[in-house]
């Protein structure tokens, strides 16, 4: 089978910093060297798209120097760190914005997923929805009016469809929506980590609904995700990226591995010291440092099998009275989920501090949480006061089930949010 | 899709090559009429949110040219006694009201093509121009509604035995024209401004106060011939002058029904039409980069 997908010397070019101060300026000196016949003088391949370090340029290539084919029927997932490029790669190949140099040569009709629910309005009926959602992923009256039971049928929604999506809950939204997607028409589809939507047993539904749709309609599909065990389990070639470049091209499993070695030695690219520099000053309270430990790990990828601990430490300026000190795990996307702060358990912590410098150390359980990339979230507060810190200091958390991967389950993870060591006992009765 | 792939791998055939933004001009009118259904459904969702949201949203389309047309009729009728050819003047501002709003509401909405559909934008692609042309079609709506407030009270004048003359004919082939053109007018400029503020954002604000600036630069609030002779060539130059001239003129019997105003105006229509959709096709391939 010859290629469908031909990437060729793709590069994409970003200008870093504020919009406005300065483009007019450049775009005059971009004007003049192109009247004088001569380069564009930004348009020069040099710096790596390498957030901890920054660059001497304004302008940064997201995307440098890409080269790939997929060939019909392959199922390509893309992984790679927040950064690496991945999504600019999908950007650029379901054309929401252009590429700086290089070229992508396609056959067959690109059908991407960047989303689902693109364009629902919540006035409109679920029927309304379907129609305008299928129209906007390029779908003529007759394919939807086609699929339409099939559609609902997927979505669980025969009921509700004449009724306005406003007026759905949540999962019944995404499903219609997902439901519109995985029923287009098309030969290559493109697909970022839309799979992460809603219920458990729904995901399973659309895991289960794109391997059919890859194995049997023949459809080249490209797929982004953080999840390696979907990734494992639906791919047959695996891409990873680094800093906007191809830095693996082949087999899952090899890829898989590559990728989590080298999760281990990247350096932080969180610049701590730079946040706390930045942080607006407290009159009562000063965070000098945080630090999150953890045995035999390297401050980059933590694992689930060990306990992880977190330290503050800070400055008290003047006496306070109910202060908090706390944290907050997100996963991405920003669903919550976990929250802490100290006195946990307690609600009498309405005391005294006197100032001085402390240090406050919470611990996370091995096998708490799952694997999975968590940002952490600072959180200070004067308890019914005032915010003193939330949002600010956002920290990534890469948390990986090594032991998982390696031994006992494969590429398999396992499933559920939460990891806890569980005690079970079986005997005969 | 007719044919095979692995055929067409041998003839290398590609369906689609993205490349980087080129200087040539690229309009895919085939395409944007591939995608005509998707215009029809924006046009629908345009008009079915209006209707389900509120009970005063369509009602709002009536208050809002009444509202303005009694402010007018008492500042600059009856305050400034600006002439109205002799017309009664809540026709006159009626008419002028009317017409203008198509042009301004179209204008607007165009103007944010960039700016408000951002989110959709960024994550599917589809002809950027199907977007302010479904503006340009639902926008009609409004049109209609306050066009046919503009024809109930027409009637009214007409039956209490106002000087009114109605050109049947004249509204019959005028009518079509001028809101065609008024749509090309307020489409072009839109696309050009919408080009524009991706970049420049301050020009948003600047847009509102520029429409205003330009009715009062248009014969909407008096009529071309009563102005002074120093400033009607910037009336005459204004293309949007012969458009309500003309419109006015069939519904009301007073304005000027001039072929080489309409010509001109026809002209500039193309013009900034062009120009709206060169620089409109030349800044959507990379405007996700600086939204």
């Amino acid at each position: 089978m010859g290629a469908v997908i031909q990437v060729e010397h793709l590069s994409k070019q970003y200008r870093l910093g504020l919009v406005g101060t300065g483009t007019l300026r450049h775009d005059l000196n971009r004007w003049w060297h192109r009247v004088l016949g001569k380069e564009d003088p930004y348009l020069k391949i040099g710096d790596v798209n390498d957030r901890s370090s920054k660059g001497t340029s304004d302008y940064v290539w997201a995307l440098k120097d890409i080269n790939f084919e997929v060939p019909q029927g392959e199922v390509l997932g893309i992984i790679g760190r927040n950064g690496a490029g991945k999504s600019t790669l999908l950007k650029v190949m379901s054309r929401t914005t252009a590429p700086s140099i290089g070229r992508i040569r396609i056959r067959g009709r690109v059908a991407s997923l960047l989303e689902v629910g693109t364009g629902f309005h919540p006035e409109l009926t679920g029927k309304e929805n379907v129609y305008l959602n299928g129209a906007i992923l390029g779908m003529k009256k007759q394919e939807i009016d086609c699929k339409f039971d099939e559609i609902v049928d997927f979505a669980g929604v025969e009921r509700y469809i004449d009724t306005p999506v406003k007026r759905y809950s949540s999962g019944m939204y995404v499903r219609l929506a997902f439901g519109v997607a995985a029923h287009l028409e098309s030969e290559i589809l493109i697909v970022d980590e839309v799979l992460a939507v809603g219920d458990v047993e729904f995901q399973k539904k659309s895991l289960g609904k794109m391997g059919e749709v890859s194995r049997n309609g023949g459809k080249t599909v490209l797929f982004v995700s953080h999840n390696m065990t979907s990734i494992g389990s639906l791919c047959n070639k695996v891409l990873v990226m680094k800093d906007g470049q191809v830095d693996f091209h082949g087999e899952v499993k090899s890829g898989l591995n590559h990728y989590i070695n080298n999760m281990q030695h990247l350096a932080d690219t969180t610049d701590l010291q730079d946040i706390l520099r930045r942080l607006p000053q407290d009159e009562y309270f000063e965070l000098l440092g945080f630090d999150m430990q953890q045995e035999e790990s390297d401050g980059d990828m933590y694992v689930t099998h060990r306990p992880i601990e977190l330290v503050f430490s800070y400055r008290i300026l003047k006496p306070i009275t109910g202060l908090r000190v706390g944290f907050e795990v997100m996963e991405k996307k920003s669903e919550l989920t976990l929250f802490s702060v100290f006195h946990d358990d307690a609600y009498q912590e309405i005391i005294p501090w006197s100032p001085g410098v402390y240090a406050s150390r919470a611990t996370l359980d091995a096998n708490l949480l799952r694997e999975a990339s968590y940002i952490i979230n600072l959180t200070v507060c004067i308890h019914n006061v005032r915010w003193i810190l939330n949002g600010q200091v956002k920290l990534p958390l890469e948390v990986r089930n090594l032991v998982g991967i390696t031994a006992l389950y494969g590429f398999e993870k396992r499933p559920g949010y939460l990891l806890p060591p569980i005690s079970w006992e079986n005997r005969s009765v | 899709m007719q044919t095979d792939s692995g055929q067409r791998a041998q003839l290398d055939v590609w369906d689609l090559e993205i490349e980087p933004r080129n200087r040539r001009f690229t309009l895919n009118i085939r395409e944007v009429w591939n995608y005509g259904y998707l215009l029809m459904m924006f046009v629908r969702r345009d008009i079915v949110s209006v209707y389900k949201q509120t009970v005063l949203g369509p009602l709002w389309f009536f208050i809002q040219p009444l509202l303005t047309t009694l402010t007018f009729t008492i500042v600059f009728g009856n305050i400034a006694k600006i002439s109205t050819d002799g017309l009664p003047q809540t026709l006159f501002y009626m008419s002028g009201i009317t017409i203008w709003n198509y042009f301004s509401e179209t204008l607007s909405a165009t103007s944010s093509t960039f700016t408000s559909n951002a989110g959709i934008f960024g994550k599917v692609y589809f002809p950027r121009l199907i977007m302010p042309l479904s503006k340009v079609i639902s926008g009609l709506l409004k049109f209609a509604i306050q066009y046919l407030l503009f024809i109930a009270f027409l009637s009214y004048f007409i039956l209490e035995g106002s000087q009114v003359q109605l050109d049947p004919l004249g509204v019959l082939i005028v009518t079509p024209i001028v809101l065609l053109m008024m749509a090309g007018m307020g489409l072009g400029m839109g696309l050009i401004l919408s080009a524009l503020t991706t970049k420049y954002r301050d020009l948003t604000f600047l847009i509102s106060f520029g429409v205003q600036l330009l009715m009062y630069a248009t014969p909407v609030i008096y009529p071309i011939s009563t102005m002074d002779a120093r400033f009607s060539w910037l009336i005459e130059a204004n293309p949007l002058s012969w458009l309500v001239e003309a419109f006015r003129k069939v519904y009301l019997g007073a304005g000027q029904l001039s072929i080489s105003g309409l010509m001109y105006s026809f002209t500039f229509m193309m013009v900034i039409l062009w120009v709206g959709v060169l620089v409109f096709n030349k800044v959507e391939k990379n405007f996700m980069d600086t939204v």
